[in-house]
């Protein structure tokens, strides 16, 4: 009884490390197509690109890939939110000037390429077999103290970053994005750089998505090229953020929760099947999270918590309508 | 030089066709329906996987079981339209790019879940090439492709040129409004993009399979080069795509021919890459494309 207790608990710890972790990815992409209407169908390839960067700079030395550099976590993560955001201002500069859907295209295709270095060049990244051994903080704890540790530490990654993009949100910086969102002409009409505030979105938001990247391979302590599968990080990082509410923060943090219960949870069922039906549910589940996806955009576009229009507050105040 | 010919000239052409009968439909769908249509690769999947299934039951050779596929596809895409797309028809275009992407993953795991996740072929066996003026090398399959690709590009011509319904559709391309107020049924011109983009890309599915091998993730890995194909023919050129789908599909063959050194001018394995590298370059100095396509 209290072996299955304990194997519940862990369970659950988990499952929260990984959802948080994903809440992380999925508050970067409401900075993109939440709040500025950015749509990034490459999510994958940034998150490999945090992931990579913060496992070259902070595994020991090893002759199998680039480096090892021994650095602390924290360096190895900011690293990685640098390095995600350097690659998304390149991409912006060059396809924010067009219509969304060339920035969808062009996303894909990093993500493509990105996952075509990581197989090729192999003195850098050791190929298909990944790199090993990434460090992960308070891994000395005994068994149940070291994983509840690192949940903690995910945890305080995510209400910083929540605390951020909400601060940034209700700043005007925020309240600009959102009306290039809904009208950029209006936008632009109104003396406002259009171009360049996309590509500070653009960025911004790329580097949480690098940091998820970071903070998954310091949660496995590895990671391989299948880290870049548009499935279960691009895919479901968006069916997240539209079943949470995309433009609202906290929807985002709550759709990452869901979701990933239930996709976990799911996949504990299939468990249970012989292996050749496991194979097929595990592909039903795919399917059903893309009839998930059709239902909410078709009828609950809002999502779980939809977004609200940040408060007039003290403005209303210091000038009063006439 | 018949080296060059052999194993890179006549691939690439081959890669190109399959390319080209993609960026059709990509760029159709683009110019008409204003949308990226990310489900556009496994379009491609399902149209070989149905062929497979042609092929399993009746043992027909694969090139009889095209139009088959083409239409298995096609009424696929029209039913997935009705479904998934048809609801955002108010919305802004970029609400069915993200309805579009979940139709990818849900196409192609029915895909999985219908045929399995292992790597399937048309024939086994080796087959040998034909070989003309002793040294020239072209495999049965090689021909049919090129043959076929040039009827069907042949066909989509006269449609779109010839037939009321192809004039509408272009008329639609260039203008919707002005289109619908001149009394064009623009559902009805939008069901036909679906079949003839779905029936081409079903096609081109079916090629890739003649070509090397099926494997359910197969369509998702041509969405780029199909895409790169469609903006450099110039979005809403289905004219333009078939000189987009050439150059991209010979470039990445032409690509690791040892052009300078006896090594390869790119490693094989960054082939793909090449027509990213090219969508890159004309996104930054010519969106409009070779043929002045639209820009968004």
């Amino acid at each position: 009884m209290e072996q299955t207790l304990f194997g519940i608990m862990m369970y659950f710890v988990a499952m929260f490390t990984i959802g948080g972790i994903y809440a992380i990815i999925v508050l970067g992409l409401n900075m993109h197509w939440g709040v500025s209407g950015l749509f990034n169908a490459g999510i994958a390839g940034f998150f490999a690109i945090g992931a990579y960067t913060t496992a070259i700079l902070t595994t020991p030395t090893s002759p199998k890939h680039l480096g090892g550099f021994d650095l602390p976590v924290w360096l190895g993560m900011l690293g990685s939110m640098v390095t995600a955001g350097i690659v998304a201002y390149g991409v912006g500069r060059i396809c924010l000037r067009l219509r969304a859907d060339y920035l969808a295209i062009a996303t894909i295709g990093i993500a493509e390429i990105f996952r075509l270095v990581l197989k090729n060049e192999t003195w850098m990244t050791n190929g298909t077999r990944g790199i090993t051994n990434v460090p992960r903080p308070f891994e000395d704890f005994a068994t149940p103290w070291s994983q509840i540790a690192f949940l903690g530490v995910v945890i305080l990654v995510v209400a910083a970053t929540y605390f951020i993009v909400e601060r940034a949100l209700d700043a005007p910086w925020g309240r600009v994005m959102r009306a290039i969102r809904e009208n950029d002409t209006a936008a632009e009409a109104a003396g406002k750089n259009v171009v360049r505030f996309r590509l500070q979105a653009f960025v911004f938001g790329a580097m949480f998505m690098g940091l998820g990247g970071a903070m998954t391979a310091h949660a496995f302590k590895f990671i391989g090229p299948e880290a870049t599968e548009p499935l279960l990080t691009t895919f479901l990082v968006w069916v997240m953020l539209i079943i949470g509410g995309s433009g609202n923060n906290r929807g985002a943090i709550l759709g990452a929760i869901v979701v990933w219960a239930i996709w976990s949870m799911t996949q504990l069922v299939t468990g249970f099947l012989p292996p050749d039906w496991a194979v097929r549910a595990s592909l039903l589940r795919v399917f059903l999270v893309g009839l998930l996806l059709q239902v909410m955009l078709q009828n609950f576009s809002g999502g779980l918590i939809p977004e609200k229009s940040p408060k007039i507050g003290d403005r209303q105040k210091q000038t009063p309508a006439p | 030089m018949l080296e060059f010919i052999n194993f890179y000239l006549l691939p690439g052409l081959v890669l190109g066709c399959i390319y080209t009968l993609g960026a059709i439909g990509v760029s159709l769908l683009f110019g008409i329906m204003r949308f990226a249509h990310f489900a556009h690769g496994d379009m491609m999947t399902l149209g070989a996987y149905l062929a497979l299934a042609v092929v399993a039951v009746t043992g027909w050779p694969t090139i009889t079981a095209i139009p088959l596929a083409m239409l298995g596809t096609a009424a696929a895409a029209i039913f997935i339209d009705r479904f998934a797309y048809r609801p955002f028809r108010a919305s802004p275009t970029i609400i069915i790019v993200i309805a579009s992407f979940g139709v990818a993953l849900m196409v192609r795991s029915v895909i999985q879940i219908g045929w399995g996740l292992e790597i399937e072929s048309y024939a086994t066996g080796i087959q040998r090439p034909l070989i003309f003026f002793d040294s020239l090398r072209l495999s049965k399959n090689h021909i049919q492709i090129l043959v076929s690709t040039v009827l069907l590009v042949t066909a989509m011509h006269y449609f779109l040129s010839r037939t009321k319904t192809g004039k509408a559709m272009r008329a639609m391309s260039d203008d919707p409004d002005l289109a619908r107020i001149t009394g064009i049924d623009t559902e009805r011109v939008v069901t036909w993009t679906w079949i003839i983009g779905a029936g081409l890309a079903a096609a081109a599915g079916v090629f890739v399979g003649m070509d090397t091998q099926l494997n359910t993730f197969m369509g998702w890995n041509l969405l780029l080069p199909v895409f790169a194909a469609a903006i450099l023919g110039g979005i809403g050129r289905p004219y333009g795509a078939i000189a987009g789908g050439m150059v991209i599909g010979l470039a990445e063959e032409l690509s690791t021919y040892p052009w300078i050194t006896d090594a390869p001018l790119l490693s094989p394995g960054y082939k793909t890459g090449v027509a990213f590298g090219i969508m890159i370059i004309l996104l930054i100095w010519r969106p409009s494309g070779l043929f002045r396509g639209r820009v968004f």
